[in-house]
């Protein structure tokens, strides 16, 4: 179980923008009828999504309001799952996996970057306010190890350095490549390969 | 050496592209409707024989789970839902196959529901695979395009639709049944069982939940047939596998091999062995996180299969392989698996949402040399009131790992931890307190 900070700062209110709104229709109609609550989970992202990354608590009342469930279903959803921020986490939210197979790998190298170029403490905005970081528990990359997401994209085969140049990007505004850092393709074994040799000539 | 044209997932490492075109380059999609027009009993029968066990961890023959749904349709639709909540750590497979052979799966979900009488499939995948999620979703709208599925699926004359559902960062609606919850839109808390999903289960219907793996395997099986698949590994632990390697090894990876492969050989030969030589090895976390560790005694003749594990008290899992060298501290590698368990414990039963935390809070203390002689017998004791008191396994996921380290490294923790409890004045402490919650003021540390 996930410990939420809900923001203290909410807005007033929030709505779909219509694109979203026919987004949300469509995501509906992928569940039988009547069992409209297992959107519940999409619409969250798409509040997200719509919202610079997180999710205001009016956003909850509507969706609730939408799939016709009690608020504080809702509320259960969102903060029982780790993935939905209740609080804002600026432009670019970056996620460290600490976990055993990136932690013996040196993950807590690329924790120190970002502490020395974003913020001391997890889950705190950066001076500009334009990104945070904090640490999360396996991320599913573990032979890219040590990796970090940064919103949508994994970055893998990282050290501190490489990781340091990446936040610099992003402070820059620039967009970073995501994918391995070492160069190597996928999850094959760098220099090593012994298997699938044809279709690697193909 | 499995040879090449045995291995099932020829894109792997995506050399041959992910594409429907690529894809039927490389033979999936062939002949579905052949395959379908077999028939229902022939299809579960074909995976009966080949003796594919499920790929995500426990492995349940997957023939005889699909005979469990119902023969006939009744006032109750049925559902096939596939397991892409990959999160155990140490395993990264399902994430290659989403990305780099969808259409494997996609083709097989078509097959599973045919033979188990399901128009409507979900896959459910993490939240975190956004990437991967929208090239299955592109994977899917090409199946579409080209009627492989849809309204007369490749002309099998049965109707068949794929949705995708995003979860949140859960790691405990891995376990079937949370997943069922989370998919209909609420907690991912565990149910409990019986009744089994393949009677009641997503809203209340017959549902089969199956691993990605599991799926991606089963059009091969059919078009290759079932004594192929048989004739690879061991006997009943056949068939090939995704095995992830990671951690102290040189050229950490996916390979596909076949079941029964020594551990050593997979580590020399494919990830380009131990950082520092097979000397430096100090223990091999088999089968993802919440499989116990093997010392490196057992990793010199171990064989990666099932029931070999199981007879080393350990088990197969997901086949994810952490490799920790002698760099490493091994009481700091387990306490930070607590610690993911510690998060990840849904809070519904106690023994594992208390349990979880003191674990790693003891573990912590451990790494750092701040426990008592006592602790460490009280942290088995810990874990055996954790094991097979949930709902759910999560308690033995959250347990096993904890237990693997007392087992092989119990002198380790005792020369760190070697003083006396850290309350002594205080004689009546209950035997099952965590220490860590009482009064320090009291407290009076000897020989130290």
């Amino acid at each position: 179980m996930s410990i939420k900070k809900i923001s203290k700062e909410q807005p007033d209110n929030f709505e779909f923008n219509s694109e979203n709104l026919s987004n949300a229709k469509k995501i509906i109609e992928n569940y039988p009828e009547g069992k409209q609550q297992s959107a519940v989970m999409a619409l969250l992202y798409i509040t997200q999504r719509q919202n610079n990354n997180w999710i205001p608590l009016v956003a909850m009342k509507y969706i609730a309001k939408l799939l016709h469930m009690s608020y504080i279903k809702v509320y259960e959803v969102a903060t029982f799952y780790s993935m939905y921020n209740l609080s804002p986490v600026g432009n670019y939210f970056i996620q460290v996996c600490t976990t055993t197979p990136c932690m013996i790998r040196g993950a807590y190298k690329l924790v120190e970057a970002c502490q020395e170029k974003i913020s001391k403490n997890e889950k705190e905005l950066s001076k500009d306010k334009s990104c945070s970081w904090m640490e999360v528990e396996c991320l599913g990359a573990c032979v890219n190890a040590p990796m970090m997401q940064i919103n949508d994209d994994y970055f893998e085969d990282l050290d501190k350095e490489k990781t340091l140049k990446i936040i610099d990007q992003i402070l820059n505004g620039e967009k970073p490549k995501p994918g391995s850092y070492r160069g190597r393709t996928n999850s094959e074994p760098e220099n090593n390969r012994k298997t699938l040799l044809e279709e690697n000539n193909a | 050496m499995l040879k090449d044209e045995d291995r099932i997932f020829k894109n792997l490492y995506n050399d041959l592209g992910e594409d429907v075109s690529s894809a039927q380059k490389r033979g999936d999609w062939s002949n579905t409707k052949e395959l379908c027009s077999k028939g229902r009993a022939w299809i579960i029968n074909e995976i009966k024989a080949s003796e594919l066990r499920g790929r995500g961890g426990a492995g349940f023959p997957t023939g005889l789970k699909w005979s469990f749904a119902p023969k006939e349709v009744g006032s109750k639709p049925h559902y096939l839902v596939i397991n892409a909540d990959e999160s155990e750590p140490g395993t990264c497979k399902d994430r290659d196959i989403l990305r780099f052979e969808p259409h494997k799966l996609i083709e097989g979900c078509l097959i599973t529901s045919y033979a188990i009488n399901a128009h409507i499939c979900y896959i459910y995948t993490r939240g975190e695979f956004s990437d991967e999620g929208q090239k299955l979703q592109k994977a899917i709208n090409e199946a579409y395009d080209k009627k492989l599925i849809g309204k007369n699926a490749c002309d099998t004359g049965w109707d068949f639709d794929i949705y995708i559902h995003y979860g949140a960062g859960a790691y405990i609606c891995g376990e079937e049944t949370a997943l069922l919850e989370s998919l209909e839109g609420k907690k991912g808390l565990p149910r409990i069982k019986p009744p089994f999903p393949a009677l009641i289960g997503l809203y209340g219907c017959p549902t089969i939940i199956n691993n990605v793996e599991t799926i991606a395997v089963v059009p091969t099986i059919l078009r290759r047939g079932s004594k192929w698949f048989a004739s690879i590994g061991k006997l009943k632990n056949t068939g090939t596998k995704i095995f992830c390697i990671s951690g102290n090894v040189n050229n950490p990876c996916n390979v596909e091999e076949e079941m029964g492969i020594s551990l050593k050989e997979l580590i020399e030969t494919h990830a380009g062995g131990v950082v520092g030589g097979w000397d430096n090895l100090q223990a091999v976390i088999p089968g993802g996180s919440s499989m116990p560790l093997l010392p490196k005694k057992t990793c010199d003749t171990i064989t990666m299969d099932f029931d070999s594990l199981i007879k080393e008290k350990s088990g197969l899992g997901t086949a994810g392989i952490v490799v920790i060298n002698k760099k490493q501290d091994i009481i700091k590698c387990i306490a930070r698996i607590a610690r993911f368990y510690k998060h990840e414990s849904c809070g519904q039963c106690t023994p594992c949402r208390e349990g979880s935390g003191w674990m790693w809070r003891m573990l912590e203390r451990m790494a750092k040399g701040e426990a008592s002689r006592e602790e460490v017998d009280m942290l088995l004791e810990v874990t055996k009131q954790i094991e097979g008191q949930t709902i759910c396994a999560f308690g033995e996921g959250s347990a096993w790992p904890v237990q693997g380290l007392l087992r092989n490294f119990k002198k380790e923790i005792q020369k760190r931890n070697n003083f006396n409890p850290l309350i002594n004045q205080n004689k009546n402490i209950p035997y099952l307190v965590d220490q860590h919650l009482l009064d320090k003021e009291n407290a009076k540390i000897k020989n130290k």
